[in-house]
Parts: structure tokens; sequence; C-alpha cells
């Protein structure tokens, strides 16, 4: 039996990136929150110490930081057809754990998704026809455009201190940024990264080349920074040991690095750690939420009222909670009738390995960050003409290494034997020597792609796992292979003596890391026959229960999504605020 | 519902009333369920709970006795592990690099035993995008898989144990079993068991000193990597120079160690 807590105004599940930023704005407006966070505490003086961070072993390889499967996993399958099996060890992608979330081993790339991206459907419609689209891909309009977004995306770039060069401010387009960009009101808050040998290499090939190269946007500071909430982050220190990561220097943007020092000193915050929550509590109506109920780590169970509940944690768990709450509908691929679980989308990573010839070039790959590079887009969305090629989608194309711990990052040429004195002496002469540029691309939605709750499987507390039924489009895989030829070209101008080429191909497995950027399954938009959510986050079903997080993607852009989460979780605290909070209910009618 | 409709009893939306209670709040502090630190905590008002040496450091693995491995099985880990990194003039092999010491010590861990991965049944055939679904953990795979290859080399290489065989014969078998052309009696196959050591064996050889492989930061002088140095940001603007100052590890370096 569940003991009864005293009401709070508002609980926020998960306390990453979007839970941190919900639970700041909403204290600022006097309500009472706590936050339930199913992870330990974590900060970067006692957790990202800089005496033991840079350890590949145990955070790269074992995954220190990420969820355990042991504690929750998915289970896989590429078509309805098949059984779905767990993933019993985390390969495809690394759900984060603990205060943070994600956000404390992400590479933080802060993309902001272009205008055509808020208005898919439409844009493509327009610009090729609505034959175009194949009948099974299952793509739409956001429901918002980049113009009613950009003020949120300047919110978290100066939140975050991103390092960049703006391409376009107000229209007028800016020598060395990105030209393919929607208009921004000002300046990147913290001018580009330096850039090592073999990002400039790739700018100086690309630009010969005719493309327009210009720096990553960077969650990695370039200088010495104190953001809107008075936390100030260090400069980036190029150590390598980033990805998959905590960030020992306070350099690499996070819950931690930029709000919590704030939010953890509010006397109407509450963070309650090592909390997990089994489910939004519904009243009888099934309209309207009274709150959650969770269990500590001694298996107590607590029933926590609330008047508004924010759901915050990784996507996955977003659409997970929402399936064993019973809020929304789920969605039926056989009749394509329901929404949630609907449009669950990926990111195609494509990747190709220079080779150079170790006598003449030296990369020092192991310095490095991972925002750390350059860029092109013409490859990207639809910068590019699709009506002649059979397919719609693109990447953005970029040089970044990331470091080069050696347990993971020491690739040789195709062909290179893999032990003994042979492998050695490959490996030896390639490692400071290669030089990998990727293509992290869009992933369309599909009928036959979704969510839903295992019938078989369970987690630790007997409760379904979520399943996720995928595979790549053809769409996709067609749009991979010709991204990934486009990024081989450059590679050969910039002088490999060989060339690893890897575009995404065949069936999705969940054995070798790709991307963490799953997103969907509770879609945002206009309509609530398509949308889990409408454009301001909210439930259509129950108004007082939002949910941020990239589960409101209704597909995925060829940028890394954690831009927009952050814009997305302060246009939503903005809606609460400016218009939920003085009348309590539905923010759009359908 | 809009605020005229708002009910006239009870609170009508907390939204307006709370700001007066949390201002009225006067326990602030850190109020922990459980005196462990791996139990559930609530935290408000206090800043950052910063908890000194919350999370452990590794500790140094020493070399001694196996934790893990029979002598017998010992040996003949640190046998394949001479095949797979030989001695050459790039670097000492992996034996001499403690590639065997650094696969004892994980698999008496949380490693061998699986008990961060999903270990719950049923347990069924899967697909190759599926991944494993195997159930046996690290620490059984390595206890059937060393014993499978010797009974194997003692049933087709006249009598002799894996030890026993030439460098050559070595390589020929691990050969074999990596192409999946050796068949192994027991749940744990050849070709699964070659890839399961080639995987820890190259883990122990890169990972950081502290666990026990790597010895000296030998590979990381083979290969050109700095270690933990945490701080390149002189060198960013070098292109195409050699970075030239020695590694360093999580334990530091052996010529920084007390003398005498």
């Amino acid at each position: 039996m569940a003991r009864k807590l005293p009401r709070k105004d508002v609980v926020v599940i998960g306390l990453g990136w979007t839970g941190s930023i919900i639970a700041n704005e909403l204290c600022d407006e006097g309500l009472d929150v706590v936050a339930l966070e199913r992870g330990p505490w974590r900060d970067t003086a006692t957790d990202f110490n800089i005496g033991y961070a840079p350890d590949e072993l145990r955070y790269n390889v074992r995954q220190e930081l990420m969820l355990r499967p042991a504690q929750e996993t998915v289970t896989a399958r590429n078509n309805a057809g098949q059984t779905a099996l767990p993933m019993r060890q985390f390969g495809s992608f690394h759900p984060g754990n603990g205060v943070g979330g994600a956000g404390v081993h992400w590479a933080g790339i802060t993309w902001r998704f272009s205008p055509a991206d808020f208005r898919l459907r439409s844009h493509y419609t327009e610009r090729y026809g609505a034959q175009s689209i194949p009948e099974d891909m299952t793509i739409q309009d956001w429901g918002v455009t980049y113009e009613d977004m950009e003020p949120y995306y300047d919110k978290f770039e100066y939140l975050a201190g991103v390092s960049g060069k703006a391409g376009n401010l107000n229209g007028r387009m800016q020598e060395g940024g990105n030209p393919f960009e929607g208009a921004r009101a000002r300046e990147y808050p913290n001018p580009p990264m330096m850039q090592t040998y073999g990002p400039t290499l790739f700018a100086e090939t690309a630009a010969n080349m005719g493309y327009k190269p210009f720096p990553i946007p960077s969650s990695l500071l370039s200088r010495t920074y104190t953001n809107p909430l008075g936390v100030t982050m260090g400069q980036c220190t190029f150590c390598g040991f980033c990805t998959n990561y905590g960030c020992a220097n306070y350099s690499k943007a996070s819950a931690q690095t930029t709000v919590l020092p704030v939010l953890m000193r509010k006397s109407n915050f509450e963070l309650r750690t090592l909390c997990e929550v089994l489910k939004v509590n519904l009243d009888p109506s099934g309209r309207k939420a009274t709150g959650v109920t969770y269990i500590d780590t001694s298996g107590n169970e607590y029933e926590q009222p609330a008047d508004l509940v924010v759901l915050c944690a990784f996507m996955l768990d977003n659409v997970r909670l929402m399936l064993l709450s019973g809020i929304g509908t789920p969605y039926d691929h056989q009749t394509g009738k329901g929404t949630l679980g609907r449009n669950f989308c990926y990111q195609m990573a494509n990747q190709v390995v220079g080779f150079f010839d170790p006598a003449k070039y030296n990369f020092n790959n192991f310095i490095g960050g991972g925002a750390t590079g350059m860029a092109i887009d013409e490859f990207n969305n639809d910068n590019f003409d699709h009506g002649p090629l059979g397919f719609l989608g693109g990447g953005s194309t970029r040089c970044a290494p990331i470091g080069a711990e050696p347990i993971s990052r020491r690739p040789t040429p195709p062909g290179s034997p893999t032990w003994g004195s042979g492998w050695k002496k490959a490996m030896r002469d390639s490692y400071l020597s290669n030089l990998s540029v990727g293509c992290e691309a869009s992933s369309y939605a599909n009928r036959g792609n979704f969510l839903d709750l295992d019938p078989t499987y369970t987690d630790r507390l007997g409760r379904p796992l979520m399943r996720i039924t995928f595979d790549f489009p053809e769409n996709d895989l067609k749009m991979s292979a010709y991204v990934t030829k486009k990024v081989a070209e450059i590679v050969r101008a910039m002088g490999a003596q060989q060339i690893d080429e890897n575009p995404r191909t065949g069936h999705w497995s969940v054995v070798p890391y790709q991307s963490t950027h799953v997103v969907g399954g509770t879609a945002m938009g206009m309509d609530p026959s398509t949308s889990v959510v409408n454009p301001y986050l909210q439930s259509w079903d129950v108004p007082n229960v939002f949910t941020v997080g990239a589960n409101v993607f209704p597909q995925n852009s060829g940028y890394n999504p954690t831009g927009t989460v952050g814009a997305l979780a302060f246009r939503a605290a903005d809606a609460i605020r400016s218009r939920y909070l003085k009348s309590p209910g539905p923010l759009v009618h359908a | 519902m809009t605020p005229s409709e708002r009910p006239k009893t009870g609170r009508p939306s907390v939204f307006h009333t709370s700001r007066r209670r949390f201002l009225a709040t006067t326990a602030m502090g850190l109020v922990a369920l459980s005196a462990s630190g791996a139990h559930a905590k609530i935290l408000f008002g206090t800043g950052l709970p910063w908890d000194s040496g919350a999370i452990e450091p590794p500790r140094q693995v020493l070399p001694g006795p196996w934790t893990f491995f029979t002598a017998r099985e010992a040996e003949m880990v640190e046998a394949i592990a001479e095949r797979l990194i030989p001695a050459d003039d790039l670097s000492v092999s992996g034996k001499d690099a403690g590639c065997a010491v650094f696969i004892d010590r994980q698999l008496s861990g949380h490693y061998g035993s699986s008990e961060r991965l999903y270990m719950k049944g049923p347990f069924q055939q899967g697909l190759p995008t599926q991944g494993d679904q195997s159930g046996l953990t690290p620490a059984v795979r390595y206890r059937q898989g060393l014993k499978a290859l010797d009974e194997h080399c003692r049933r087709t290489m006249g009598g002799k144990s894996f030890t026993e065989l030439s460098p050559e014969q070595k390589d020929q078998l691990l050969t074999a079993m990596e192409k999946d052309e050796v068949k192994f009696d027991g749940p744990v196959s050849a070709v699964s068991f070659f890839g399961q050591i080639l995987k820890n064996t190259m883990e122990g050889f890169f990972a950081d000193p502290v666990y026990g492989g790597n010895r000296d930061m030998v590979s990381w002088k083979m290969i050109g990597f700095p270690g933990t140095r945490y701080d390149y940001r002189d060198h960013v603007l070098k292109h195409n120079q050699k970075y030239t100052l020695p590694p360093v590890s999580i334990g530091g370096r052996s010529d920084w160690a007390r003398k005498g």
C-alpha cells in the first residue's frame, strides 16, 4: 500500500536537461516543485572527478553512467512479424541514468532544426508534390514554426553557452557560419571552438570543392562563460574523454553545469533521488492526473499527489509511463489508428574513415571533444534537390574528432588482421593518421515503426518493458547511400590513401552503437488524430500532464536533437507559466 | 476550466497559494531516508549536496594470486594473450602487459557476473540483429570455453594441451576458431569464445594500467596516446605536429614514484 504524501503543485519525473529547465522555471513562478529521479545524485566534483574521470574502461566500455539493463531495458524486433527480445546490454543507443540524465554523457553538438523541419510534410508537398512522400511514410508537421521556436532556441543556447558562428542573423547571411540555418536574432553566446588539424583539413578541402564549411555549434565552451542564471562554466581543454563521460572541467553544458547550482538552492524545490515513478495516477474520469506513484530503493511505495505532472525522463521512459498509465490511445500499426507509440524514429549514422600516409599526416585525434570540429550542410534536409533522387532527407556532414581512447577508437584499414604482429603494425600506423567524417542523417517516420509494451518481458518490478519495432525504411537507406558517397568524395580529396565507407545498410541491429537519438512515440502536433501532445507538449487527453523530450518529435532531422529538446523545454515552461497557470485546462482546443 | 468555473470550496488551484506555503517552510535541509548512499534521498534547499568520495575511485590492481582463474586456466589465458598480442619490436606481449591479470580481475567483478545486464528469461534464440541472447555470463564463458579448448587440443593434437603447442600451432588453432572452423563441446562455441577473449585481451592491453593490464602504459607508448593528460589547449593549433610529452595514467607514471 502506497503511503500518501503531502500534495505538491508540480511533480517533475526525471531530472535531466528538460526536468531541470522545467523545474527551475516553475520554481521561479513560485510553485512547489518536486522532482523524482530514478538514478543517483551526480555532480562534477564528486562523480566526474578529474583524477579518475578519464577512464575509458569504466565509462565508455562498461558504461558506468548509463542506465543499467538490470534496472530497465527494452525489447527489440525489426517488424511486427518477429518476436521481440530484450537488449540484454545496451549497444545501439545509451540511455542515461541519474541526475543530469543522458545530458551528462552527451557529445554537446547543439543544432537548431531547419525551418523546413517543423513543417516537413507541408514543405515536401509544396516543393515536390504529395506523390513524393511514400504512402507508408508518416512524416508530419510539428504544429510550431521555426519562428515560434527561435526565442526558445536562443534561451537554451545562452543557458548552455553554445560556442559557434551564426550563418544568418535576422536574414543577413554571415561569412563563416552555416548558410542553410534559419534566421537568428543574435550571435551565439560564445565564439567557435579552436580547430585541430583534421577538421581544418576537412574544411579547406570542402571549401575548395565549393561547399561552405562552418564550426560545429558546441556546448563544450570556447571560453569561460557565465550564463543568465549566473552559473559560470570553464573553457574546454580538448581532453578527449567527452562523449560517454562526465566533464571534469565544468566545460560541457549539462544540467549540472548550467541549472542545478541555482535550482538546488531554491527552497520551493525538492529532489528525491533513486525514486522511480511507477505510473501517473488518473482520477476516475481518466481526464485528470492526480499525481504519481513511485517506489524507493527499499521497495517502499509512495503516492505523490500533484496538480501538474511533467514527464521529463529519457524519451523511451516518457512513452512507457504514458502507456503504463493509460494516457492516450496506443497506436495500432495494422489500422494506423491511435497515436501513442506512433512515429518512433531514430538517426541514420553514416561514416567514412580515411587512412592517410602516416609519414605525412598526424591528426592527433586524442585532442578533441564531442562537439569540436567543422561541418557542411549541403547534404542535409532539403538543402539539395531531391527531385531526381528518389528519396527524401539528408544529414549534417562533419569532421569531429571526439577523442581517440584506444580500446574503442583505433581503426585499421579494411583487410587488416585483427590480432598478431600484423594487426599491431597496421593499428600503430593508423592510430594518428586516420580521420573520420560522419553524416548524421534524418530518420523519417514509417507506418511499421512504433513503440508499445512487451507482452513477455518485464523489468525488475514486474512492469512490461518497452517494445521497439523498428527497421530502416527504404527511403532512409537510399538517403544514407547517397550522402555517404558524397562524404567519401571529400575524404578522398583530402588525400586519404584508403577509405572505409560505412553507410547504414540492411536491417537495424541492436548490437553496434549508432546513436542515442531515438525519438518519437508521443508526437506533438495540431491534430489529435496524429499527435499525442499539442504544440505546447500538453497531453490532448489529460491536460494536466505535459511531456518534454525527444519523444515529442514527429520524425528526426539530420541534426542532433538536444538543441531542439532544450528549446521545447523552455517553450513548454513558458506556456505553463504564462497561460496554463492562469487557466488550467487545454491550451489548444482541437 | 476557466477561472470562473473553479469550485468555491477546497483549494481552487494550488498555483495561486503555493508561494505562501513554501515561504512558510522552515525545515530546510538534507533528509536522508537511509544512511547508505545507495538508497533514496530527499534533497531540498541545501544547495549542491556534495558528498566527497561518493563515487569510488578505481583501486589499483596488483599482480598476485588469481581471483577467478585456476592456475591451469590462467596459464591458458596467458598463452592465448601471448599469441593475440605477440612480443615484437613494437611492444611486449599481451601476457607480459598483464592482460590475463586484467581479465581475471574483471571476471571476479560485476563484468564477470553480468549483474548489471538484463538476465531475466525467457532465454530464446534470436536474430543476429537482436544481440546476444545466450544468458551465459563472461565468467561461465571462460570456465566452459577454456575447458572445451583444452579438451579439443588433447583430442585433436596428439594428447597435447594448448600450452604445449608450438606458436605456429597455437596461431593456426586460434585462426580456425576465429573462422568458426572448430567445434567445441559444451555451451560455448569456439568462435564466440575466441571473440570474447580477443575483446577482453584488447581491453586489458589498452585500458588504464589501474586495471592490471597495459603495464607501464606499454600500449599507449606504442601508439602515441598520451593517456589522462586532460588538457591539450596548447597543442590544438599545432597542426600536424607530433605530441611529444610522455603518457600519464590515472595512477601517474612510474618515474613519479619514490626511488630507493
